[in-house]
Protein backbone atom coordinates (compact mmCIF):
# COMPACT_ATOMS: atom_id res chain seq x y z
CA UNK A 1 0.00 0.00 0.00
CA UNK A 2 2.51 2.29 0.39
CA UNK A 3 4.37 1.46 -2.25
CA UNK A 4 1.06 2.59 -4.26
CA UNK A 5 1.23 5.65 -2.26
CA UNK A 6 4.23 6.59 -3.39
CA UNK A 7 4.21 5.60 -7.30
CA UNK A 8 0.98 7.62 -7.32
CA UNK A 9 3.40 10.41 -5.13
CA UNK A 10 6.10 10.35 -7.89
CA UNK A 11 3.90 10.30 -11.12
CA UNK A 12 2.09 13.22 -9.61
CA UNK A 13 5.42 14.83 -9.34
CA UNK A 14 6.69 14.63 -12.61
CA UNK A 15 3.18 15.45 -14.54
CA UNK A 16 3.82 18.66 -12.53
CA UNK A 17 7.02 19.01 -14.03
CA UNK A 18 5.87 17.93 -17.28
CA UNK A 19 2.86 20.08 -17.07
CA UNK A 20 4.58 23.31 -16.44
CA UNK A 21 3.96 26.20 -18.75
CA UNK A 22 6.70 27.65 -20.93
CA UNK A 23 6.05 31.33 -20.26
CA UNK A 24 6.24 29.99 -16.72
CA UNK A 25 9.84 28.79 -16.88
CA UNK A 26 10.61 31.92 -18.88
CA UNK A 27 9.09 33.99 -16.24
CA UNK A 28 11.23 32.41 -13.18
CA UNK A 29 14.53 33.05 -15.97
CA UNK A 30 13.80 36.69 -16.33
CA UNK A 31 16.89 38.33 -14.70
CA UNK A 32 16.12 40.79 -12.15
CA UNK A 33 16.41 43.94 -13.13
CA UNK A 34 16.33 47.23 -11.96
CA UNK A 35 13.97 49.74 -13.19
CA UNK A 36 14.32 53.11 -13.42
CA UNK A 37 11.05 54.89 -13.18
CA UNK A 38 10.61 57.77 -16.52
CA UNK A 39 8.45 60.57 -17.11
CA UNK A 40 7.72 61.75 -13.43
CA UNK A 41 7.31 65.34 -14.96
CA UNK A 42 6.68 65.52 -18.71
CA UNK A 43 8.98 68.52 -19.15
CA UNK A 44 11.36 70.19 -16.93
CA UNK A 45 9.10 72.71 -15.40
CA UNK A 46 5.93 71.65 -13.67
CA UNK A 47 4.78 74.92 -14.38
CA UNK A 48 6.51 77.78 -13.19
CA UNK A 49 9.46 76.12 -11.12
CA UNK A 50 12.01 73.23 -12.29
CA UNK A 51 10.61 69.65 -11.95
CA UNK A 52 13.34 66.91 -11.29
CA UNK A 53 13.47 66.30 -14.87
CA UNK A 54 16.53 66.92 -17.03
CA UNK A 55 17.42 66.85 -20.85
CA UNK A 56 18.20 64.25 -22.27
CA UNK A 57 21.63 63.44 -23.36
CA UNK A 58 23.08 65.66 -26.31
CA UNK A 59 19.62 67.03 -26.33
CA UNK A 60 18.96 71.39 -27.07
CA UNK A 61 15.90 71.99 -25.85
CA UNK A 62 13.87 75.52 -27.15
CA UNK A 63 11.78 77.04 -24.53
CA UNK A 64 9.70 79.93 -24.84
CA UNK A 65 7.25 81.49 -21.83
CA UNK A 66 4.78 83.71 -21.78
CA UNK A 67 2.85 85.25 -18.87
CA UNK A 68 0.46 87.76 -19.48
CA UNK A 69 -0.92 90.78 -17.29
CA UNK A 70 -3.65 90.04 -15.15
CA UNK A 71 -7.43 88.84 -16.05
CA UNK A 72 -8.70 90.77 -13.53
CA UNK A 73 -7.55 93.98 -15.58
CA UNK A 74 -11.13 93.77 -17.84
CA UNK A 75 -11.59 94.17 -21.53
CA UNK A 76 -9.88 97.56 -21.88
CA UNK A 77 -6.30 95.71 -21.64
CA UNK A 78 -8.22 92.65 -23.24
CA UNK A 79 -7.92 90.23 -20.15
CA UNK A 80 -4.25 91.22 -19.83
CA UNK A 81 -3.28 90.26 -23.15
CA UNK A 82 -2.23 93.49 -23.87
CA UNK A 83 0.69 93.00 -21.57
CA UNK A 84 3.34 90.60 -22.21
CA UNK A 85 5.99 89.34 -19.96
CA UNK A 86 8.36 86.43 -22.50
CA UNK A 87 12.04 84.45 -21.13
CA UNK A 88 13.57 82.48 -24.27
CA UNK A 89 15.42 79.55 -22.98
CA UNK A 90 17.88 77.47 -24.58
CA UNK A 91 18.82 74.36 -22.43
CA UNK A 92 21.35 71.67 -23.49
CA UNK A 93 21.78 67.91 -21.69
CA UNK A 94 25.68 67.02 -21.41
CA UNK A 95 24.27 63.79 -20.60
CA UNK A 96 21.03 62.18 -19.00
CA UNK A 97 21.85 63.71 -15.57
CA UNK A 98 23.15 67.08 -16.12
CA UNK A 99 21.59 70.15 -17.90
CA UNK A 100 22.63 73.92 -18.15
CA UNK A 101 20.43 76.99 -19.71
CA UNK A 102 20.27 79.93 -20.05
CA UNK A 103 17.37 82.56 -19.98
CA UNK A 104 16.45 85.90 -20.91
CA UNK A 105 12.96 87.49 -19.12
CA UNK A 106 11.98 90.53 -20.42
CA UNK A 107 10.43 91.43 -16.77
CA UNK A 108 12.87 93.15 -15.27
CA UNK A 109 15.48 92.37 -18.92
CA UNK A 110 16.73 89.67 -16.52
CA UNK A 111 19.34 87.32 -17.50
CA UNK A 112 19.59 83.72 -16.11
CA UNK A 113 21.45 80.53 -16.35
CA UNK A 114 21.36 77.61 -13.91
CA UNK A 115 22.43 73.84 -14.03
CA UNK A 116 20.58 70.91 -12.73
CA UNK A 117 22.10 67.89 -11.66
CA UNK A 118 20.11 64.36 -11.28
CA UNK A 119 21.66 63.04 -7.87
CA UNK A 120 18.82 60.13 -7.58
CA UNK A 121 16.60 58.35 -9.08
CA UNK A 122 13.46 56.83 -8.26
CA UNK A 123 13.53 52.55 -9.29
CA UNK A 124 11.75 49.40 -8.66
CA UNK A 125 13.16 46.28 -9.24
CA UNK A 126 16.12 45.37 -7.99
CA UNK A 127 17.36 47.64 -5.45
CA UNK A 128 14.41 49.97 -5.29
CA UNK A 129 14.63 53.66 -3.86
CA UNK A 130 11.34 55.08 -3.61
CA UNK A 131 12.19 58.93 -4.60
CA UNK A 132 13.83 60.93 -6.80
CA UNK A 133 16.42 64.14 -6.04
CA UNK A 134 17.70 66.44 -8.72
CA UNK A 135 19.95 69.22 -7.33
CA UNK A 136 19.37 73.10 -9.17
CA UNK A 137 21.32 75.99 -8.74
CA UNK A 138 20.92 79.40 -10.63
CA UNK A 139 22.39 82.98 -10.71
CA UNK A 140 19.81 85.39 -12.48
CA UNK A 141 21.24 89.44 -13.22
CA UNK A 142 19.08 91.95 -13.41
CA UNK A 143 20.07 94.69 -16.16
CA UNK A 144 16.75 97.09 -15.87
CA UNK A 145 18.00 99.98 -15.01
CA UNK A 146 15.25 101.04 -12.26
CA UNK A 147 17.59 103.08 -9.71
CA UNK A 148 18.50 106.43 -9.11
CA UNK A 149 21.13 107.69 -11.53
CA UNK A 150 22.95 108.91 -8.20
CA UNK A 151 22.52 105.82 -6.71
CA UNK A 152 23.90 103.47 -9.55
CA UNK A 153 24.03 99.33 -9.07
CA UNK A 154 27.00 97.71 -10.02
CA UNK A 155 26.98 94.16 -11.44
CA UNK A 156 27.31 91.90 -7.87
CA UNK A 157 24.80 93.83 -7.03
CA UNK A 158 22.19 93.01 -9.34
CA UNK A 159 22.74 89.48 -8.56
CA UNK A 160 20.59 86.75 -7.40
CA UNK A 161 21.27 83.04 -6.44
CA UNK A 162 18.98 80.59 -5.99
CA UNK A 163 19.53 76.76 -4.64
CA UNK A 164 16.89 73.86 -5.07
CA UNK A 165 16.43 70.37 -3.77
CA UNK A 166 13.91 68.95 -6.02
CA UNK A 167 12.92 65.13 -4.26
CA UNK A 168 9.73 63.75 -6.25
CA UNK A 169 7.95 60.87 -6.19
CA UNK A 170 6.10 59.44 -9.07
CA UNK A 171 3.22 57.37 -7.34
CA UNK A 172 1.52 55.32 -9.97
CA UNK A 173 1.63 55.86 -13.76
CA UNK A 174 -1.14 58.99 -13.07
CA UNK A 175 0.06 60.45 -10.32
CA UNK A 176 3.38 62.31 -9.38
CA UNK A 177 4.46 64.77 -6.77
CA UNK A 178 7.65 66.63 -6.12
CA UNK A 179 8.69 68.64 -2.53
CA UNK A 180 11.46 71.26 -3.42
CA UNK A 181 12.87 72.95 -0.69
CA UNK A 182 14.07 76.24 -1.90
CA UNK A 183 16.87 79.28 -0.59
CA UNK A 184 17.23 82.63 -2.48
CA UNK A 185 20.05 84.73 -1.83
CA UNK A 186 19.62 88.27 -3.34
CA UNK A 187 23.00 90.84 -3.24
CA UNK A 188 20.61 93.63 -3.09
CA UNK A 189 17.22 94.53 -1.77
CA UNK A 190 14.76 97.33 -1.56
CA UNK A 191 14.68 98.55 1.49
CA UNK A 192 16.90 97.16 4.64
CA UNK A 193 14.00 95.50 6.36
CA UNK A 194 13.39 93.14 3.59
CA UNK A 195 15.56 90.26 4.24
CA UNK A 196 18.36 89.14 1.49
CA UNK A 197 17.73 85.33 2.24
CA UNK A 198 14.52 83.60 1.79
CA UNK A 199 13.40 80.25 2.36
CA UNK A 200 10.86 78.29 1.00
CA UNK A 201 9.25 75.35 0.30
CA UNK A 202 7.71 74.27 -3.15
CA UNK A 203 4.98 71.40 -3.76
CA UNK A 204 4.43 70.23 -6.98
CA UNK A 205 2.33 67.56 -8.41
CA UNK A 206 0.67 66.13 -11.51
CA UNK A 207 -1.89 64.25 -12.55
CA UNK A 208 -2.32 62.37 -16.06
CA UNK A 209 -5.85 63.34 -17.41
CA UNK A 210 -5.40 61.15 -20.59
CA UNK A 211 -2.18 59.56 -22.28
CA UNK A 212 -0.68 62.85 -23.83
CA UNK A 213 -2.30 65.49 -21.11
CA UNK A 214 -2.02 66.58 -17.59
CA UNK A 215 -3.15 68.82 -15.06
CA UNK A 216 -0.19 69.88 -12.89
CA UNK A 217 -0.44 72.28 -9.57
CA UNK A 218 2.26 74.12 -7.89
CA UNK A 219 2.50 75.98 -4.64
CA UNK A 220 5.23 77.51 -3.15
CA UNK A 221 5.38 78.94 0.41
CA UNK A 222 8.03 81.25 1.40
CA UNK A 223 9.20 81.16 5.57
CA UNK A 224 10.37 84.90 5.32
CA UNK A 225 9.13 87.62 2.72
CA UNK A 226 10.02 91.00 1.88
CA UNK A 227 8.36 94.08 3.75
CA UNK A 228 8.70 96.25 0.66
CA UNK A 229 6.46 94.59 -1.32
CA UNK A 230 3.03 92.57 -0.69
CA UNK A 231 4.38 89.48 -1.18
CA UNK A 232 2.16 86.40 -1.71
CA UNK A 233 2.93 82.66 -1.87
CA UNK A 234 3.16 81.58 -5.78
CA UNK A 235 0.06 79.37 -6.78
CA UNK A 236 -0.28 77.82 -10.51
CA UNK A 237 -2.75 75.95 -11.95
CA UNK A 238 -2.02 74.61 -15.27
CA UNK A 239 -2.36 71.62 -18.48
CA UNK A 240 0.41 69.54 -20.06
CA UNK A 241 0.06 68.72 -23.48
CA UNK A 242 2.15 66.36 -24.93
CA UNK A 243 2.70 66.47 -29.07
CA UNK A 244 5.62 64.13 -30.08
CA UNK A 245 8.84 66.57 -29.66
CA UNK A 246 6.53 69.13 -27.87
CA UNK A 247 5.32 69.88 -24.66
CA UNK A 248 3.06 72.83 -24.54
CA UNK A 249 1.41 73.88 -20.94
CA UNK A 250 -1.28 76.37 -20.29
CA UNK A 251 -0.58 78.31 -16.56
CA UNK A 252 -2.69 80.05 -14.80
CA UNK A 253 -0.92 81.69 -11.92
CA UNK A 254 -0.65 84.78 -9.85
CA UNK A 255 3.00 85.79 -10.41
CA UNK A 256 3.78 87.13 -13.70
CA UNK A 257 7.67 86.03 -13.74
CA UNK A 258 9.08 82.41 -14.78
CA UNK A 259 12.31 82.48 -13.21
CA UNK A 260 12.52 81.04 -9.39
CA UNK A 261 14.23 84.39 -7.88
CA UNK A 262 11.27 86.29 -9.24
CA UNK A 263 7.96 83.76 -9.21
CA UNK A 264 8.64 82.55 -5.61
CA UNK A 265 9.99 85.77 -3.37
CA UNK A 266 8.31 88.96 -5.70
CA UNK A 267 4.47 87.47 -6.65
CA UNK A 268 2.10 90.12 -5.17
CA UNK A 269 -1.30 88.92 -6.94
CA UNK A 270 -3.94 87.69 -5.06
CA UNK A 271 -5.04 84.26 -7.06
CA UNK A 272 -8.31 84.07 -5.65
CA UNK A 273 -8.99 87.99 -5.69
CA UNK A 274 -8.81 87.10 -9.69
CA UNK A 275 -5.01 88.31 -10.09
CA UNK A 276 -4.20 85.89 -12.48
CA UNK A 277 -1.80 85.40 -15.44
CA UNK A 278 -2.47 82.97 -18.16
CA UNK A 279 0.50 81.95 -19.78
CA UNK A 280 2.46 79.50 -21.83
CA UNK A 281 5.90 77.20 -22.15
CA UNK A 282 6.39 75.84 -25.11
CA UNK A 283 9.65 73.34 -25.25
CA UNK A 284 11.04 72.15 -28.64
CA UNK A 285 13.20 69.46 -28.68
CA UNK A 286 16.19 69.30 -31.27
CA UNK B 1 13.01 -1.67 -1.46
CA UNK B 2 13.86 -2.88 -5.39
CA UNK B 3 10.82 -1.65 -6.52
CA UNK B 4 11.52 2.06 -4.91
CA UNK B 5 15.08 2.20 -6.10
CA UNK B 6 13.82 1.17 -9.65
CA UNK B 7 11.19 3.66 -9.40
CA UNK B 8 13.59 6.69 -7.93
CA UNK B 9 15.76 5.86 -10.88
CA UNK B 10 13.25 6.03 -13.56
CA UNK B 11 12.17 9.32 -11.64
CA UNK B 12 15.45 10.91 -11.95
CA UNK B 13 16.40 9.68 -15.77
CA UNK B 14 12.52 11.32 -17.17
CA UNK B 15 13.69 14.53 -15.36
CA UNK B 16 17.17 14.74 -16.56
CA UNK B 17 16.07 13.71 -20.17
CA UNK B 18 13.60 15.86 -20.03
CA UNK B 19 14.92 18.84 -18.95
CA UNK B 20 17.77 17.91 -21.66
CA UNK B 21 15.13 18.17 -24.72
CA UNK B 22 14.46 22.04 -23.80
CA UNK B 23 16.58 24.90 -25.54
CA UNK B 24 17.09 28.26 -24.05
CA UNK B 25 17.84 31.81 -24.77
CA UNK B 26 17.91 35.11 -22.20
CA UNK B 27 19.64 36.96 -25.20
CA UNK B 28 17.49 36.68 -27.97
CA UNK B 29 17.23 39.58 -30.59
CA UNK B 30 14.50 41.07 -31.30
CA UNK B 31 14.58 44.78 -34.23
CA UNK B 32 11.52 46.50 -35.00
CA UNK B 33 11.59 49.27 -37.37
CA UNK B 34 8.53 51.73 -38.62
CA UNK B 35 9.91 52.94 -41.77
CA UNK B 36 7.78 56.73 -43.52
CA UNK B 37 8.87 58.90 -45.89
CA UNK B 38 8.77 61.51 -43.04
CA UNK B 39 10.84 59.55 -40.19
CA UNK B 40 12.77 56.07 -39.63
CA UNK B 41 12.45 54.81 -36.55
CA UNK B 42 14.30 51.58 -35.16
CA UNK B 43 14.19 49.86 -32.25
CA UNK B 44 16.62 46.62 -30.54
CA UNK B 45 15.88 44.46 -27.70
CA UNK B 46 18.80 41.79 -27.19
CA UNK B 47 17.24 40.48 -23.75
CA UNK B 48 14.89 38.66 -25.06
CA UNK B 49 13.84 34.87 -23.50
CA UNK B 50 12.95 32.52 -25.72
CA UNK B 51 12.16 28.73 -25.04
CA UNK B 52 11.92 25.45 -27.29
CA UNK B 53 10.83 22.23 -25.94
CA UNK B 54 12.03 20.17 -28.68
CA UNK B 55 9.78 17.07 -27.01
CA UNK B 56 6.77 18.58 -28.58
CA UNK B 57 7.56 21.33 -30.53
CA UNK B 58 6.06 23.95 -28.43
CA UNK B 59 8.10 27.84 -28.58
CA UNK B 60 7.45 30.52 -26.02
CA UNK B 61 8.84 34.24 -26.00
CA UNK B 62 9.18 36.71 -23.55
CA UNK B 63 10.10 40.34 -24.06
CA UNK B 64 10.47 43.03 -21.51
CA UNK B 65 9.29 46.14 -23.29
CA UNK B 66 11.19 48.70 -21.18
CA UNK B 67 14.48 46.77 -22.81
CA UNK B 68 13.55 48.35 -26.33
CA UNK B 69 16.50 50.66 -27.06
CA UNK B 70 15.84 53.82 -29.04
CA UNK B 71 18.39 56.02 -31.00
CA UNK B 72 16.81 58.81 -29.59
CA UNK B 73 15.85 58.44 -25.44
CA UNK B 74 12.99 61.37 -26.10
CA UNK B 75 11.35 58.18 -28.38
CA UNK B 76 12.03 55.73 -25.92
CA UNK B 77 10.35 57.71 -23.30
CA UNK B 78 7.46 58.21 -25.72
CA UNK B 79 7.14 54.27 -26.49
CA UNK B 80 6.85 53.41 -22.79
CA UNK B 81 4.80 55.88 -22.09
CA UNK B 82 2.47 56.98 -24.70
CA UNK B 83 2.50 53.98 -27.38
CA UNK B 84 3.00 50.15 -25.33
CA UNK B 85 2.29 51.89 -22.29
CA UNK B 86 4.44 49.71 -20.41
CA UNK B 87 4.14 50.26 -16.71
CA UNK B 88 0.80 48.60 -17.56
CA UNK B 89 1.55 45.99 -20.03
CA UNK B 90 5.58 45.24 -19.27
CA UNK B 91 5.84 42.39 -21.39
CA UNK B 92 5.16 41.22 -24.74
CA UNK B 93 4.54 37.20 -24.91
CA UNK B 94 4.56 34.64 -27.63
CA UNK B 95 3.20 31.21 -26.92
CA UNK B 96 2.48 28.71 -29.39
CA UNK B 97 3.98 25.62 -31.59
CA UNK B 98 6.52 25.18 -34.00
CA UNK B 99 4.21 23.14 -37.10
CA UNK B 100 6.23 20.23 -38.42
CA UNK B 101 9.22 20.41 -36.16
CA UNK B 102 9.67 16.82 -36.79
CA UNK B 103 10.91 17.41 -40.12
CA UNK B 104 13.46 19.79 -38.37
CA UNK B 105 17.15 18.75 -39.60
CA UNK B 106 20.52 19.82 -39.19
CA UNK B 107 19.93 22.21 -42.40
CA UNK B 108 18.35 25.60 -42.43
CA UNK B 109 14.83 24.76 -42.45
CA UNK B 110 11.65 27.03 -42.81
CA UNK B 111 8.88 26.59 -41.00
CA UNK B 112 5.60 27.92 -39.21
CA UNK B 113 5.21 28.24 -35.50
CA UNK B 114 1.88 29.17 -34.96
CA UNK B 115 0.48 30.45 -31.84
CA UNK B 116 -0.87 33.58 -29.70
CA UNK B 117 0.73 36.67 -29.39
CA UNK B 118 -0.03 39.40 -26.72
CA UNK B 119 0.93 43.00 -26.68
CA UNK B 120 -0.36 46.13 -25.08
CA UNK B 121 -2.27 43.48 -23.40
CA UNK B 122 -4.35 42.19 -26.27
CA UNK B 123 -4.19 38.70 -27.45
CA UNK B 124 -4.12 37.23 -31.49
CA UNK B 125 -3.28 34.52 -33.26
CA UNK B 126 -0.40 34.93 -35.77
CA UNK B 127 1.30 32.55 -37.53
CA UNK B 128 4.67 33.26 -38.37
CA UNK B 129 7.54 32.19 -40.74
CA UNK B 130 10.99 31.44 -39.47
CA UNK B 131 14.30 29.79 -40.47
CA UNK B 132 15.51 26.79 -37.79
CA UNK B 133 19.00 25.49 -38.11
CA UNK B 134 19.49 22.42 -35.59
CA UNK B 135 22.85 21.39 -34.35
CA UNK B 136 23.60 19.36 -31.40
CA UNK B 137 23.86 21.88 -29.24
CA UNK B 138 21.99 24.65 -30.52
CA UNK B 139 18.45 25.71 -32.28
CA UNK B 140 18.94 28.59 -34.14
CA UNK B 141 15.87 30.79 -35.15
CA UNK B 142 15.22 33.70 -37.07
CA UNK B 143 13.19 35.47 -39.51
CA UNK B 144 10.89 38.31 -39.88
CA UNK B 145 7.16 39.46 -40.21
CA UNK B 146 4.76 42.59 -39.79
CA UNK B 147 2.39 43.71 -37.25
CA UNK B 148 -0.51 46.08 -37.04
CA UNK B 149 -0.39 48.28 -34.80
CA UNK B 150 -4.68 48.88 -34.89
CA UNK B 151 -4.27 45.00 -33.85
CA UNK B 152 -2.63 45.65 -30.52
CA UNK B 153 -5.26 48.85 -29.68
CA UNK B 154 -2.00 51.05 -30.09
CA UNK B 155 -3.45 54.84 -31.04
CA UNK B 156 -1.05 57.15 -32.96
CA UNK B 157 -1.98 60.54 -32.33
CA UNK B 158 -2.86 62.47 -35.69
CA UNK B 159 0.15 65.03 -35.45
CA UNK B 160 2.50 62.32 -35.74
CA UNK B 161 0.57 60.23 -37.96
CA UNK B 162 3.28 60.81 -40.93
CA UNK B 163 6.28 59.91 -38.53
CA UNK B 164 4.76 56.28 -37.15
CA UNK B 165 3.91 53.83 -39.86
CA UNK B 166 0.94 51.59 -39.18
CA UNK B 167 2.53 48.60 -40.03
CA UNK B 168 5.84 47.41 -37.93
CA UNK B 169 8.73 44.95 -39.55
CA UNK B 170 9.60 43.04 -36.89
CA UNK B 171 12.72 40.98 -37.19
CA UNK B 172 14.28 38.25 -34.64
CA UNK B 173 17.22 36.18 -33.70
CA UNK B 174 17.54 33.59 -31.25
CA UNK B 175 20.30 31.13 -30.54
CA UNK B 176 18.85 28.75 -27.98
CA UNK B 177 21.23 26.26 -26.22
CA UNK B 178 20.29 23.56 -23.66
CA UNK B 179 18.18 24.40 -20.63
CA UNK B 180 19.44 22.95 -17.61
CA UNK B 181 17.34 23.29 -14.65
Amino acid sequence: MKKIILIIFIISINSQFFGQDLLDILDNETPKTENIVTATFKGTRILNGHSIENRKDKELEFIISHRFGRVNLGFDELFGLDQSNIRFALEYGFNDNLTIGFGRSSFEKTYDSFLKYSLLKQKNGENSFPFAVSLFGSVAVKTLKDYDPSDKRTFAESLFYVGQVLIARKVSPSFSYQITPTYVHRNSVRINADPHDIFALGFGTRMKLSKRVSFNSEYYVTFNESKSIDARNSLAFGIDIETGGHVFQLILSNAITMIEKSFITESTGNFFGGDIHFGFNISRTF
Amino acid sequence: MKIIHTILMCFLFVNVSNSQERFLTKNGAITFFSSTIMADIKADNNQVLSIIDASNGKMAISILMKSFMFKKALMQEHFNENYVESDLFPKATFKGEILNFETLKDLETKLEVKGLITIHGKRKEIIIPASFTRSENTIFVKGEFNLLLSDYNIKIPNVVAKKISKEIKVSFEFNHKPYKK
